[in-house]
């Protein structure tokens, strides 16, 4: 997985309440058994026009933030589906970072796996943040994992909370596939008790 | 200390607590399709990795398939064939249960899991698919995980996860003539909104929820996710007992007995705390229908359409739909019905929808689809005459699959195509580009199906 430590970077601002998965790749694109090439149809339905060119309207086709890296924007970001074709859009497309007074679970949890760094911060600092990112190239953001913190372009600071698990595989850009691949043998010795306790569950031949 | 059947279900799984306040979870079955499965073998197989436990998995192609009678030919895109075949390839190769497009225990996902017993209480139960929420009818802890968590599922058959809060959700009294499990659903949606349950995992509670069938439970389920929450539970009791005995995969004899006393030690104890309590009124809900592009768009059939009062998400909402406020919602014409999808493709949905047709006509202008959830539901409800019922008034009786539900095969809505649907999501452009959708139950949009507009599936006389 790719490590985040500190990004700075120019920040798009998209203040929607709700963007929910379809909008951020819709089902025509799911048809694919790779995870990268989706960058191009990222947000489809608001970036482009029924023939295929660009609306001047949408933020990431201004030309100030055609190299953005950070997204702020609004509640309930990544609501509906549980594709991970979106982080996966996401990240093709060059985002690193998201930051949104909240998240869907599912949405949250998957941009963790791809080395996407979602900040939940509440409304009143995104509202800064919006304004910060309004002025495009001009006000290049940072993003400090290590030290939890954000700062702005003028030299403000504010913190974000992390779950220290995800921060830790973040930073290390650690693949926690192997991580519990290591406790096999706890594994093993819990699936040995319940076999004992609830027999049902496990499949053999008299059970289904 | 009293539990609540979340805590129940969460603390029977750990595997191991982390310093770090996560919890290594056991995951006891899981269940693929094709659209969120391929990179997660892909990954497996280039990290030289194995399948923990592929007798714990179930495979069914869903999303892509075509609901024609010609299905075996008509997939209608090389990429969706690619999918159906890398689903097919991968259960071969690694040993996983796969029922064939063509085998008539085919369907949506949440429909052949319980169909087929896989589905059972007490389990933790997860697919890369946010509508997994609907195992959770049966009291088993179930959620949608991204691809990254099947391939971790995949190879450890655990998961790393941090506990949920508990949110109740109590229902209480009866609900009327023409009030359903979906619009129990959709009323909560609109009174937490979509973001309501966030963080939490919602248990329904309460004498309308006990009344309700298995479908029932499961519809309510199903639409968790759209409150935000990635689980919804109901508590086992006799009623789901009784739909797990028997079926393929289900524990029989005397371990299907000794299940049944594990399971009874599920339910929430009493005086058990829940971090959120939510207190309805079955009596108060009436039939539901969507009017914007977020499932919490929602209104009694009986309400007009809103003024966006300078809200600019409701504002973009009614533009899309091409709805003026203060339009009476029953007087929205439709172009398109769609029954069927993970939330209402069940047989009793089919059976609701012959009942309420009773002899009468698709209006003409209406073009009214039935997709059943499942080879095994259009069976059921063909044996029974329905598909017959439901033909002779002038609906198109499908193939099982997703269908227009997220329109990935062929079956989709025509851009400002406006359909009254059973299923969960009315994004902008779920069900095709442009497409306009308005959720509602089975009930409902057979009604809107014979007048040809949004209807009070209570006024349309029953003669
Ligand atoms: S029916 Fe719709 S919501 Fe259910 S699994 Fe299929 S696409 Fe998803």
């Amino acid at each position: 997985m790719d490590k985040f430590t500190k990004l700075s970077a120019i920040a798009a601002p998209l203040p929607m309440a709700n963007i929910d998965t379809d909008m951020i790749i819709s089902q025509q694109y799911l048809k694919t058994i790779k995870r990268t090439g989706l960058g191009i149809h990222a947000f489809a339905a608001i970036r482009y026009h029924d023939d295929g060119t660009e609306r001047e309207d949408f933020v990431l086709n201004q030309p100030a933030y055609r190299k953005a890296e950070i997204l702020v924007t609004g509640e309930n970001f990544g609501c509906g589906s549980s594709r991970e074709h979106a982080p996966w859009a996401l990240k093709d497309f060059g985002i690193k970072c998201i930051i949104a007074p909240s998240f869907a679970d599912i949405f949250y949890g998957n941009c963790f796996k791809n080395g996407i760094l979602p900040i939940k911060l509440p409304q009143a600092t995104i509202d800064l943040l919006l304004d910060d990112a309004g002025r495009g190239a001009n006000a290049i953001i940072t993003v400090d994992l290590e030290k939890q913190q954000i700062s702005g372009p003028d030299g403000g600071t504010v913190s974000f909370e992390v779950d220290p698990y995800r921060r830790h595989c973040l930073l290390g850009g650690l693949d926690d596939i192997s991580l519990t691949l290591a406790k096999k043998d706890i594994i093993r010795t819990y699936e040995a008790k319940k076999r004992l306790s609830q027999p049902w569950l496990f499949r053999d031949p008299d059970n289904g | 200390m009293a539990k609540t059947l979340y805590d129940k279900l969460w603390h029977s799984h750990i595997v191991e607590q982390q310093d770090d306040g996560n919890c290594l979870i056991y995951i006891d079955r899981h269940i693929i399709h094709e659209v969120t499965s391929p990179q997660a073998f892909e990954g497996l197989a280039v990290a030289g990795r194995a399948l923990a436990h592929p007798e714990a998995m179930l495979a069914v192609p869903d999303h892509n398939v075509p609901t024609s009678a010609d299905r075996a030919t008509a997939v209608n895109s090389e990429d969706s064939q690619i999918q159906l075949d890398t689903l097919e390839e991968n259960c071969a190769e690694f040993g996983v249960d796969y029922i064939p497009m063509l085998d008539p225990r085919q369907g949506i996902v949440h429909i052949v899991g319980p169909e087929q017993g896989f589905t059972q209480p007490g389990m933790t139960i997860v697919c890369g698919d946010s509508h997994t929420s609907t195992h959770g009818a049966f009291g088993a802890l179930a959620f949608g995980i991204g691809t990254s968590e099947v391939e971790h599922v995949m190879a450890t058959q655990t998961l790393i996860l941090s506990r949920q809060k508990n949110m109740r959700i109590d229902v209480g009294g009866t609900l009327g003539a023409g009030v359903t499990a979906k619009d129990i659903a959709l009323a909560i949606i609109g009174e937490i909104g979509t973001a309501g349950g966030t963080g939490y995992v919602i248990e329904f509670t309460g004498s309308a929820i006990r009344a309700l069938t298995m479908e029932g439970r499961m519809t309510l389920c199903n639409m968790s996710i759209e409150a935000g929450a990635r689980s919804g539970l109901v508590a086992p009791d006799q009623v789901t007992y009784d739909y797990v005995m028997g079926r393929p995969q289900s524990p029989k004899g005397a371990a299907f007995e000794q299940a049944v006393a594990y399971w009874k030690t599920l339910p929430t104890d009493e005086g058990a705390f829940y971090d959120k309590e939510i207190f309805l009124k079955a009596e108060d809900i009436a039939p539901q229908v969507t009017w914007g592009t977020s499932p919490e768009n929602v209104l009694p059939i009986t309400g007009v359409v809103p003024n966006s009062c300078g809200n600019e998400n409701i504002a973009r909402a009614l533009d899309y739909m091409g709805l003026k406020p203060g339009t009476r919602l029953q007087d929205i014409a439709i172009d398109r019905v769609f029954i069927g999808s993970c939330t209402n493709g069940r047989i009793e949905d089919i059976r609701a929808v012959a009942e309420v047709v009773n002899g009468r006509k698709v209006s003409d202008h209406v073009a009214a689809w039935v997709v059943p959830g499942s080879g095994l539901v259009k069976l059921q409800a063909e044996e029974e005459g329905l598909d017959l019922i439901l033909i002779e008034a002038g609906f198109v009786w499908r193939e099982p699959g997703c269908s227009m539900c997220l329109a990935m095969n062929a079956d989709k809505l025509g851009p400002r195509e406006r359909c009254a649907s059973t299923s969960n999501r009315n994004f902008e452009g779920r069900q095709g580009p442009k497409g306009r959708t308005h959720l509602m139950s089975p009930a409902m949009a057979a009604a809107a199906a014979l007048t040809g507009h949004l209807t009070d599936v209570r006024e349309l006389d029953h003669g």
